[in-house]
């Protein structure tokens, strides 16, 4: 295992690109790392010490979060806090402290899981990834970041720097998670919505091959909004957008259940709201 | 594979040492095996259980998922750092029973004495609620915090 600890962006694209696995806040990497022997072979970039890629910043248009952001960052921070609600209930469900002051927002988008739990708020929020490489610097949206199970649009040169959140006044937001405690659970079915001037978003984790944003779900909102949209329809677009499998947290039947009666009852809250 | 040594300074426990670690080593190990502090304990190993939890830079963390070469230059504070005293309110309360869990349990419990005004917005159940405990139920934790931030706040 050979680790590189470089000081400047430059440097450790140049490790990325030679096939460097980045390492931030290690939580999702080191999990079980004694008996993951396959991982002790590769080799890491570790990125903690970049401080150009810390802070949170702002601007007219935009929130940035800084590749480094940790959960317990945007946790701490009114700001974010104040007009972000969406994304503090989103960290405040991701284990407990001691991964929440570890853990990175950035992380959380790059380890590509389907049970991600910061990555559902992110995208209802129309975030977009700002990505590095030896070509210069891009901006994906996170809606269009994943391309399957795992399976990204960054380049091997490539390492995620920030993450930009416009700024819009929301109307209604909301996020929910089912799994076995309320802490440190895997997510087994997960969704955000969040309604402004630019329309309804849900975007749904653990329903499919990745986080996803649900368009039929959305169309139906934006046209029976400010009502929520009838039960029956609800779940035809859910099984149009989503297809959650079975496996070792739980069936696709509960998930699909699970994620009907959510959505309907947390819909419910915002009733006739204009 | 390659073992490399890596040769990193940090400060542990207020004290600055120097040590040279294999490159996947886990902070949990190098505090067990090299430096001889085994406070800590191996739970679950995945950052679940809360019993490995030290402070990196004041804050709480798994050091079963720190890999050690990231704490160079940086503060790490361990239960052996802490005065037997902290236990007073715990034991008092029936926080502890067969002791697990109980460094761990220690390490959060003052980190949320030192950082109190968090209580306005977080509950000690939330703060708490990385440190798996399988004897007491966590009435007695959650008491037992209390009285800790109570006795602090009665003290300053």
């Amino acid at each position: 295992m050979k680790v590189a600890c470089p000081t400047t962006l430059a440097e450790a694209i140049s490790h990325k690109a030679l096939g460097f696995t980045p390492v931030a806040g290690a939580t999702d990497l080191w999990a079980h790392w004694p008996v993951r022997t396959a991982n002790h072979d590769l080799s890491y970039v570790d990125l903690s010490g970049l401080h150009e890629l810390r802070g949170i910043a702002w601007s007219a248009e935009h929130l940035t979060l800084g590749a480094l952001t940790t959960y317990w960052d945007t946790m701490q921070d009114s700001r974010v806090n104040a007009e972000f609600p969406l994304l503090i209930a989103a960290a405040r469900y991701v284990g407990a402290i001691q991964i929440q002051s570890r853990g990175t927002w950035a992380g959380n988008i790059a380890n590509g899981s389907p049970a991600a739990d910061g990555v559902p708020a992110l995208m209802a929020l129309d975030a977009r990834v700002r990505l590095v490489g030896s070509n210069g610097e891009r901006t994906v949206p996170l809606d269009r970041f994943y391309t399957g199970y795992r399976a990204t649009v960054m380049g091997v040169d490539e390492l995620i720097t920030a993450i930009l959140v416009p700024r819009r006044t929301y109307s209604f937001t909301a996020f929910e998670k089912v799994g076995p405690r309320r802490a440190q659970a895997i997510t087994k079915v997960g969704f955000a919505v969040a309604h402004s001037a630019d329309g309804w978003r849900v975007v749904a984790n653990s329903m499919a091959a990745t986080v996803r944003r649900c368009p039929s779900l959305e169309a139906i909102l934006n046209a029976s909004h400010p009502n929520p949209p009838a039960e029956p329809d609800l779940r035809a677009a859910a099984s149009k957008d989503l297809a959650p499998i079975s496996d070792i947290r739980s069936t696709a039947e509960y998930r699909t259940e699970v994620f009907a009666r959510l959505l309907r009852s947390t819909l419910a809250t915002m009733t006739a709201r204009p | 594979m390659s073992h490399d040594t890596m040769h990193i300074a940090f400060t542990l426990n207020g004290k600055a040492v120097e040590i040279d670690v294999l490159p996947h080593e886990r902070l949990l190990d190098t505090l067990r095996y090299t430096l001889g502090l085994t406070g800590a304990k191996e739970g679950c190993g995945e950052g679940e259980c809360g019993a490995c939890t030290v402070h990196l830079d004041g804050l709480p963390v798994n050091s079963c998922l720190v890999p050690t070469f990231q704490v160079r230059g940086r503060d790490v504070r361990t239960v052996e750092h802490l005065s037997p005293a902290l236990l007073a309110p715990l034991h008092e309360c029936g926080a502890t029973q067969c002791g697990a869990c109980t460094p761990g349990v220690v390490m959060a419990a003052a980190w949320i004495r030192d950082n109190s005004h968090l209580l306005s917005r977080f509950s000690i159940r939330e703060l708490m609620a990385g440190n798996l405990c399988r004897c007491t139920g966590y009435d007695g934790i959650v008491h037992g915090v209390e009285r800790l931030v109570a006795s602090e706040q009665g003290a300053a």
